[in-house]
């Protein structure tokens, strides 16, 4: 009961500022009478939420956004790990993909998308694509700098037990790479809500990014801020599931900060 | 010159055949304009069971010496025999103490201590036992279960001496063990040191920049010179074991200190 008297009282004042902003919001447009089909008002929004989800077609189309973020964000972040690894192991690889990787990076997504759906089709199949290459950089790019960073006495000490490269990969650059490789995870699953989104906007007939397409035409702009907040309600959720692999996969990271007398993990 | 103050410890086969023998071993790193010579002319013989400690300014190249003789690096010239054999390499009858404790923090304190049975692939249910025994020796047998970050620098620097035990290597060279931790916490780790050393009857080589500690712990102290390292003196402590803190009192032990002192010109070590 108490736990519960704290956790209200530490979320007070966010909740308060958040009362406060919705409230802002309907009084200036109200106030103002703005146009509902420039800014619609929180109400309004609500409105158009629950009828999205009344008509029953906001869940199924979000259901088809979020498996292409996941599966994507999945496949991306794979190969990314799998790319890393084994530039890493057998560093001669590393000039010669390299270079391929950055220039891939360097043209974005956006301009390849249409490409890719010409490719894979208008089905789901593109948008994975989409979003496994938008996925896949900022993964590579920390894993590769986790797997390196490693203490030269860690290694030294390996060595001294004539420890193979992959024992030493095992060992030392896999673990020690895992707070990095989270940190390029989390940006990737970012972008890739933003990826999925990209690839129904270039020809879908399902998914978020095709409702917004159909609500900005019919300009019903309050189901389009709908949208937006069905969106935002994925990206946290994904970054939350996210948040507590790491915490469990990180735990030594944080063992530091839960300070002595701290039974530890079994 | 073999010390021979108790017989028992040394086995007759290993008389006359050193655990440790550095031959003439010179290093140096690096070719041409930018070359560092660390290392020149050492030749060194360490008995099976001794306690060697090796001081000298910093930069003389004391922690040359010991990748030399973990075999992680080869020397420019001189050979170095472990065990009658030359080291070529790694070899897993030596066990490291670096300055830090060089932990895996995604480990438990049990399994730090195993990691060198699991990367030379020994059985590991087997040595579970005496990494507990290593654990109790070192005072950390309550946790086993913790992780290096739960432990302070000094029990940190148990638990990386007890992973150095563990693959029951006859050598042991440790660089600068306690030269991160408080005086007080490196007297106690001294003495118990000293009691690990007698219980497990290993070679010890033991690099310090302190005299005192030196001193205190060895048998014999093999002083060095600036870069490049050379041997200039190496002193014979005959003082009885086990030696206790108040033995650093006695005018022997200020005697041997100041003598080491002497030769490091007065300078580059606290007492
Ligand atoms: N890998 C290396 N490459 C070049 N020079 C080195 C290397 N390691 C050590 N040295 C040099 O060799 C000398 C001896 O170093 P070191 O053995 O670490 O001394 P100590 O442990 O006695 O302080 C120093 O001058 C150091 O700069
Ligand atoms: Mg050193």
């Amino acid at each position: 009961m108490s736990a519960l008297l704290r956790w209200m009282r530490r979320q007070a004042v966010p909740l308060l500022v958040f009362i406060l902003f919705i409230g802002g919001w309907e009084a200036i447009i109200r106030g103002f009478a703005v146009e509902s089909f420039l800014v619609p008002a929180p109400s309004a929004v609500i409105v158009a939420l629950l009828r999205g989800f009344a008509q029953g077609n906001y869940l199924g189309h979000a259901g088809v956004t979020a498996f292409q973020a996941v599966s994507g964000f999945l496949l991306g972040s794979a190969l990314g790990i799998a790319i890393a690894v084994l530039v890493v192991v057998f560093p001669a690889l590393e000039r010669i993909v390299y270079p391929y990787i950055v220039a891939l990076q360097t043209v974005p997504k956006v301009a390849i998308a249409p490409l890719i759906v010409v490719w894979f089709g208008f089905g789901m199949e593109s948008k994975i694509i989409v979003v496994a290459l938008v996925s896949l950089f900022p993964v590579l790019v920390n894993m590769m700098a986790g797997l390196k960073a490693v203490d030269q006495d860690r290694l030294d000490l390996l060595a001294s037990l004539s420890a193979s490269r992959w024992q030493i990969l095992r060992h030392l650059r896999f673990p020690n790479a895992l707070p990095f490789l989270f940190a390029g995870l989390n940006t990737a699953i970012v972008f890739a809500v933003i990826g999925a989104i990209v690839g129904e906007f270039v020809g879908s007939n399902r998914g978020i990014g095709f409702l917004i397409l159909q609500a900005n035409f019919a300009l019903d702009i309050a189901a389009t801020f709908a949208l937006f907040v069905v969106l935002s309600v994925m990206g946290v959720a994904l970054h939350s599931v996210l948040q507590s692999i790491q915490r469990r996969a990180l735990f030594w990271n944080r063992t530091v900060e839960a300070g002595p007398g701290a039974t530890p993990p079994a | 010159m073999p010390r021979q103050s108790s017989g028992a410890r040394v086995a007759p086969e290993d008389c006359g055949a050193a655990a440790l023998s550095i031959r003439d071993v010179g290093m140096v790193y690096g070719a041409g304009a930018g070359a560092v010579e660390a290392l020149s002319g050492i030749t060194l013989d360490i008995a099976a069971g001794e306690f060697v400690a090796v001081v000298g300014p910093s930069g003389c190249g004391k922690s040359t010496l010991l990748k030399l003789v973990t075999g992680l690096r080869r020397p420019s010239r001189g050979n170095i025999l472990l065990q009658g054999r030359r080291v070529e390499g790694p070899r897993s009858d030596v066990g490291i103490v670096f300055q830090s404790p060089v932990l895996f923090p995604w480990r438990t304190v049990l399994d730090n201590v195993l990691l060198p049975i699991e990367v030379l692939k020994l059985p590991k249910a087997r040595y579970r036992d005496r990494a507990m025994e290593l654990l109790e020796l070192v005072g950390l047998e309550r946790f086993a279960a913790h992780y290096p970050a739960e432990l302070s620098g000094g029990m940190q620097q148990r638990a990386s001496i007890a992973r150095a035990l563990v693959q029951d290597a006859p050598v042991l060279i440790m660089d600068e063990p306690f030269g991160a931790l408080d005086a007080m916490t490196r007297e106690q780790m001294n003495l118990e040191l000293q009691r690990i050393w007698q219980a497990q009857r290993k070679t010890v080589v033991f690099i310090t920049h302190s005299i005192a500690e030196a001193v205190f712990l060895a048998d014999r102290v093999v002083v060095m010179s600036p870069r490049p390292g050379r041997i200039l003196e190496v002193i014979v402590n005959p003082m009885p074991r086990l030696r206790s803190l108040d033995d650093m009192l006695v005018p022997d032990f200020a005697d041997q200190v100041r003598h080491v002192r002497s030769l490091l010109g007065g300078k580059g070590a606290e007492l």
